[in-house]
C-alpha cells in the first residue's frame, strides 16, 4: 500500500518536474503580440482575409506580409484596434455585404422541369443545367445558405436573401454559388440591379418576369450616360458601386421591376 | 517477419481497433468529418500511440511489476500518457515546428484518449515483449487511421445525400459506423492469431 502510494506520487512528481523543466527550456516564445492580435480580431474564423483562420491571419499581420483592414468581419473598429497594438496605420476599408443580384422567385421565374434531386445548388446545376428557366438566376436551393458562417442567408420562395445585419462580408457565398451571382457591395448602397442574365430583352422576358431587359430607362432617369451610375454589360444594367445612384425614385421606374432599393432582408436568426 | 505481419493483418483489420474493439470511438465521430483532418489525428495517434506503448512498457515491466503492482496500471498509465503527451508538444513545438503544425492541435485531444490507454492495457495483459508491443501499438494505431479515413471519406459523401431530417447529422454516421463495423467482422478468421 505504501509503495503504491509512493511509486504514483513518485510518477506525478517526475512527470511535474520534467514538463516544468521542459517549459521552461523548451518552449517557444512568440512574439507577445500575436496573441493581442488574434484577440482584436472577431474570432469568426471565416477565411474571408485569405488566410486559413484569424489565428493565420494575425500571425501575418504581426510579420507584416499582410495589410491591416483585410478582416471584413470585423471592420474599421477591429482594424483601428489591430493598428493600435501595433503601431501601423488602418486602412479604411468600407463594410461590404453579399448580394443576391436575381429576384425572380417561384412566382415570376418560370420552372422548366421538376427537380427532386439533392437539395444542392452545385447538385442541381449539373442536372442538366438546373430547373428554372433562366441560366442565370437563383436556383434556390441554398448552397450559400449552407456555407454561410453566421447563417445570413435565408432561402424564401426558391430565392436566396441575406440578412445585411448578419452579413459579414466573408464572400464564402460567393464562391459557393454555381451561378456565380453573388456579389459583395458595399453596405451602404441601397439600390441595387437584381438580375445577372446578360442576354436580349424577349429571351430574359421569355423566363422570367422580373429580369432586366437592358432598356436604359434606369440610366436615362438618374442622370443620363455621363452621370455614370449604371455600367451595362451586354443587355444587363449593373449599378457603378464606385458612383452609386442616390435618388431611389429610379428603381420605381424600372420597367422591369428589378431594379429595387435594399432588398436586404432579416431572417430572424 | 511473418509473425509481424501476423500481427500487422491481425491490428489493422481483423481486431480493428475502433471497429472491432470499439475504442477510440470519441475522435472516430469528432473529426471524421473532413478527409484532411482525418489524416492530421491519425497521424498524431499513430505517433503517440507508439511512443506511448515503450514508454508505459518500460514502466510496467521496471517499476511496477518488480514491487507486485501491477494492479495500479491503469492509474499508472493515464499519469504518464498525459504527461508524455504535454512534453511531446512542448518538444515537438520547439525541434519540429511543422510535424507540430501538421499534428499539434490533435496531441491534446489524444492525452487522454482511451485507444492510446487501451493499447498499453492490452500489452500489458497479453504480457508481450518490448518489440512486439511497440510494433502491436503501431498496427493497431495504423487501424485506428485506416478506420479513421474510410469512415470520413464515406461522411464526405454522406453530407450530400438527403436522408430523412430526423436521420440527420450524427445519427446517419452512427449507422455508418455500425455498417462499417459489420463489414470490418468480415475479415475475422483472416489469419490465425498468435494471442
Amino acid at each position: 500500500m505504501t509503495t503504491a502510494i509512493l511509486i504514483i506520487a513518485g510518477i506525478g512528481l517526475v512527470a511535474a518536474v520534467t514538463l516544468a523543466v521542459a517549459d521552461k527550456y523548451l518552449s517557444v516564445r512568440e512574439d507577445p503580440r500575436i496573441g493581442l492580435v488574434t484577440a482584436a480580431l472577431p474570432g469568426a474564423n471565416c477565411g474571408g482575409c485569405g488566410f486559413a483562420g484569424c489565428d493565420g491571419y494575425a500571425r501575418a499581420l504581426v510579420a507584416g506580409t499582410a495589410p491591416n483592414g483585410a478582416c471584413a468581419a470585423g471592420g474599421d473598429a477591429c482594424a483601428a484596434a489591430v493598428a493600435k497594438i501595433l503601431g501601423v496605420a488602418a486602412t479604411a476599408t468600407e463594410r461590404r455585404v453579399a448580394l443576391v443580384r436575381c429576384c425572380g422567385t417561384r412566382s415570376e421565374a418560370i420552372r422548366v422541369g421538376d427537380y427532386n434531386g439533392i437539395c444542392d445548388c452545385n447538385v442541381a446545376a449539373a442536372t442538366a443545367g438546373g430547373d428554372k428557366g433562366c441560366a442565370y438566376g437563383c436556383l434556390g436551393y441554398g448552397a450559400c445558405a449552407n456555407v454561410c458562417p453566421k447563417h445570413a442567408i435565408s432561402v424564401v420562395d426558391g430565392l436566396a436573401k441575406v440578412d445585411k445585419r448578419l452579413c459579414i462580408g466573408c464572400g464564402k457565398c460567393v464562391t459557393a454559388c454555381p451561378r456565380r451571382l453573388i456579389e459583395l457591395v458595399p453596405a451602404s448602397a441601397t439600390i441595387h440591379v437584381l438580375c445577372a442574365n446578360p442576354e436580349k430583352g424577349p429571351a430574359v422576358r421569355k423566363v422570367c418576369g422580373v429580369g432586366c431587359i437592358g432598356c436604359h430607362l434606369c440610366e436615362k432617369n438618374a442622370g443620363g450616360k455621363e452621370a455614370g451610375h449604371f455600367v451595362f454589360q451586354g443587355f444587363l444594367a449593373k449599378v457603378n458601386y464606385a458612383n452609386p445612384p442616390t435618388d431611389e425614385q429610379v428603381a420605381a421606374k424600372c420597367p422591369a421591376k428589378c431594379l429595387a432599393v435594399d432588398p436586404h432582408v432579416e431572417t430572424g436568426h | 517477419m511473418s509473425y509481424y505481419l501476423v500481427i500487422l493483418v491481425g491490428a489493422v483489420l481483423v481486431n480493428n481497433f475502433v471497429l472491432s474493439r470499439f475504442l477510440g470511438c470519441c475522435p472516430f465521430l469528432g473529426v471524421s468529418k473532413k478527409t484532411e483532418t482525418a489524416l492530421g489525428m491519425s497521424g498524431a495517434v499513430v505517433f503517440v500511440m507508439t511512443v506511448a506503448a515503450a514508454v508505459t512498457w518500460c514502466l510496467d515491466h521496471w517499476l511496477l511489476q518488480p514491487n507486485g503492482l501491477g494492479y495500479i496500471h491503469t492509474l499508472a498509465f493515464i499519469l504518464v500518457i498525459a504527461a508524455l503527451v504535454q512534453f511531446i508538444d512542448i518538444a515537438m513545438k520547439r525541434f519540429l515546428p511543422p510535424l507540430h503544425a501538421a499534428l499539434g492541435i490533435f496531441l491534446p485531444l489524444i492525452t487522454t484518449n482511451c485507444a492510446v490507454l487501451g493499447v498499453a492495457e492490452i500489452n500489458c495483459k497479453q504480457g508481450t515483449g518490448f518489440f512486439e508491443s511497440v510494433f502491436f501499438s503501431f498496427a493497431a494505431a495504423l487501424g485506428f487511421g485506416v478506420a479513421l479515413l474510410i469512415f470520413s471519406g464515406i461522411r464526405e459523401k454522406l453530407a450530400h445525400a438527403d436522408p430523412p431530417r430526423c436521420f440527420r447529422g450524427i445519427a446517419v454516421a452512427l449507422v455508418t459506423g455500425g455498417l462499417l463495423s459489420l463489414a470490418f467482422m468480415g475479415f475475422s478468421g483472416l489469419v490465425k492469431l498468435p494471442y
